[in-house]
């Protein structure tokens, strides 16, 4: 079963990669968005089911439940004609990583972890999470800085090629930290919770989030605003992708 | 029955013809009036009278009057088909001098509402009226600003979005100057202060848009309270410079100069979360615009085409409907006579013969209806119908 929901899940966001690129099939980018997720909340579900708990604990399968927060994220804030854009630096993204879960074992049935379910939840949910909400805010950075690149250079076609307004997509980027940053205290003061019970060190991803939370909570505590914050946000993403992608080995 | 166009437009006409057969609405209305089944569409750019039933010679002789010469050699007379193909055109935007302008389609409401149309200018209307909302909402063609004032206003809001509540500060009372500050306005911006060499100027125009009145040395000391700066002053030299913009600000500065020569120095726009478009952006701004919407053009015409062949099916169909309804009632007067003979048959009974025989009815005629309006939507509906009334004895008139 969760074999067979893999692969509408896949289409639906492949197909939704695809179509972003084009202004003329925005409307069934967002509904290659809805199916897929909604295949793939399905597969979380069966996955949740035959392990009777948390079965998101490996790479793999935290690259996984890392997707779905993703996509569902999008979902929330950006699914729209103006935010074409967002779904195109999104999407393809999702599709990579959803690809590279799979390859991992991440979207079969899972293994349940040593760990408690509760911690799990906690630690990994709010975490990814996090990272998720990081992704988005850091693609909002990236259009920030696309448009304001087109407004310094004068574009001609700047109102042809219409994005969401600089002020709003500066607002929308500092919202989307603020609230994923309160989610990476939580996930991160559990991860300490139990380092202190085992009595083990910090390794090189906690590190690195340790790093990205820091540069977050300057960003928000400093109020930065326009360019500095768009450059900000997008470094602490280059963390989160240190953190997810090179230095996972590490930790699981 | 004909559908007939006749009419003048910027196409065909100069502004001194134009101007003598442009009638207000009440004018247009009565026009339409006096000539029968007719609607007058009048505005800046054309006069033209839709007319149901009548070739247009009268149309043509009322609007020769009116220009107070003979139109023969300008005026275009359309029928049928090709006058409501003009008619979508014009709905859409696509027969005015900007493409997609939206103001020709509130034109032709008014027009259509202010005459009493019988049933095919009713129907070609109605329909030109949906076309030209479709085209607005399905294609891009009206999204882009098609003039200079409007550009300036659109890039504000790439800026900051909605404008409502952000302030500007208008320096100069020329008339583009006064024009940008509306479109501004429009979109919710408040015109906070204006200045101008003269103090009436300012004063005056300040008090237009509820704003106060500075003068051309107040300028800089305000740059720090406002959003959006929209200079057009006849001033020779740079009204502000890069050491007037305070350095520490929370919002973008957003500075529109239209004037020539100009009255922002170009190196403001090197200053950080501050942008600068002067004329010449505006106007490549706008040019790129119009070419998005000649784009957009092609596709609306796509879309006219398709309703004018629904518009075209629709007439064919009115070939057939006398024959298809005196089947129908043939149809019924049989049953019931039939019916008639079982008149003693209990209440219940005869409802339940009613409604099968009327279902057999339904059924049986279904076919030949689809079929017959079919016929007429591929032009051959009036042999159809006079093999229907032949075959069936209908004495329908012809």
């Amino acid at each position: 079963m969760a074999e067979l929901l893999f692969w509408p899940a896949l289409l639906g966001y492949g197909e939704a990669a695809l179509a972003y690129a084009s202004p003329r099939y925005t409307r069934f980018a967002t509904w290659g968005v809805r199916i897929g997720w909604l295949a793939q909340t399905a597969l979380l579900a069966v996955q949740a089911v035959r392990v009777e708990g948390f079965p998101w604990s490996t790479w793999a399968g935290s690259l996984n439940l890392f997707v779905w927060f993703t996509v569902g994220a999008y979902l929330i804030w950006g699914c729209q004609q103006r935010y074409r854009l967002v779904g195109l630096t999104v999407m393809p993204l999702a599709v990579g990583l959803f690809i590279a879960s799979r390859v991992g074992g991440g979207t079969t049935a899972g293994e349940r972890s040593h760990y408690s379910n509760l911690f799990l939840t906690i630690h990994v949910g709010s975490v990814l999470a996090a990272f998720a909400g990081f992704t988005l805010a850091a693609s909002l950075a990236t259009l920030y800085l696309l448009e304001e690149r087109r407004l310094q250079r004068r574009s001609p076609d700047i109102l042809r090629l219409k994005l969401p307004s600089l002020v709003v997509l500066e607002k929308l980027t500092v919202r989307t930290i603020a609230v994923s940053l309160p989610l990476l205290t939580v996930g991160l003061a559990a991860g300490f919770v139990r380092l202190r019970e085992e009595g083990e060190g910090i390794d090189a991803l906690m590190a690195a989030t340790i790093v990205a939370w820091l540069v977050y909570a300057g960003l928000l505590a400093l109020r930065m605003t326009g360019r500095r914050t768009a450059k900000l946000a997008l470094v602490g993403f280059a963390l989160v992708i240190i953190a997810r992608v090179v230095l996972a080995g590490s930790h699981f | 029955m004909t559908l007939s166009l006749v009419g003048v437009s910027h196409h065909v006409a100069p502004v001194e013809l134009r101007e003598r057969v442009a009638l207000p609405i009440e004018r247009a209305a009565s026009l339409a009036r006096t000539l029968g089944d007719a609607v007058c569409l009048s505005t800046c750019n054309r006069t033209e009278v839709y007319l149901a039933g009548d070739d247009g010679t009268r149309a043509l002789s009322s609007l020769e009057e009116l220009a107070g010469a003979p139109l023969r050699s300008v005026a275009y007379r359309l029928h049928d088909d090709a006058a409501a193909l003009h008619l979508f055109r014009v709905s859409a935007g696509l027969d005015s001098l900007i493409p997609g302008e939206s103001e020709i389609l509130g034109q032709v409401r008014a027009a259509f509402d202010a005459a009493s149309p019988g049933p095919l200018l009713d129907r070609v209307f109605r329909q030109a009226l949906q076309l030209g909302k479709r085209v607005r909402t399905e294609t891009a063609i009206a999204e882009s600003p098609a003039s200079v004032p409007a550009a300036a206003a659109a890039l504000a809001a790439q800026v900051f979005g909605d404008l409502t509540g952000r302030k500007v500060l208008l320096v100069g009372a020329g008339r583009i100057g006064e024009l940008a500050a509306g479109n501004l306005s429009a979109r919710g911006a408040t015109i906070a202060y204006v200045a101008n060499r003269s103090a009436e100027g300012a004063a005056e125009l300040a008090a237009r848009f509820d704003g106060s009145a500075l003068t051309l040395d107040d300028v800089a000391p305000k740059l720090g309270e406002v959003d959006v700066v929209l200079t057009s002053t006849s001033a020779p030299g740079f009204l502000i410079r890069p050491k007037d913009v305070p350095a520490r600000r929370r919002h973008p500065l957003f500075f529109i100069d239209i004037a020539v020569p100009r009255d922002v120095d170009p190196s403001v726009h090197e200053l950080d979360g501050c942008f600068l478009y002067d004329i010449d952006d505006l106007e490549a701004v706008v040019s790129e615009t119009l070419e998005g919407r000649r784009a957009e053009a092609e596709i609306a015409e796509r879309l006219v085409a398709l309703e004018t062949e629904r518009f075209r099916e629709w007439r064919a169909s009115l070939d057939v409907v006398p024959a298809i309804s005196s089947l129908r009632a043939h149809a019924e007067r049989i049953r019931a006579a039939e019916l008639a003979r079982f008149s003693s048959l209990p209440d219940e009974e005869r409802q339940r013969l009613e409604a099968v025989t009327a279902q057999i009815l339904a059924k049986l005629l279904h076919e030949p209806t689809v079929r017959m309006k079919q016929a007429a939507a591929d032009g051959d509906g009036e042999t159809h119908a006079e093999a229907l009334r032949r075959l069936f004895g209908l004495e329908e008139p012809r």
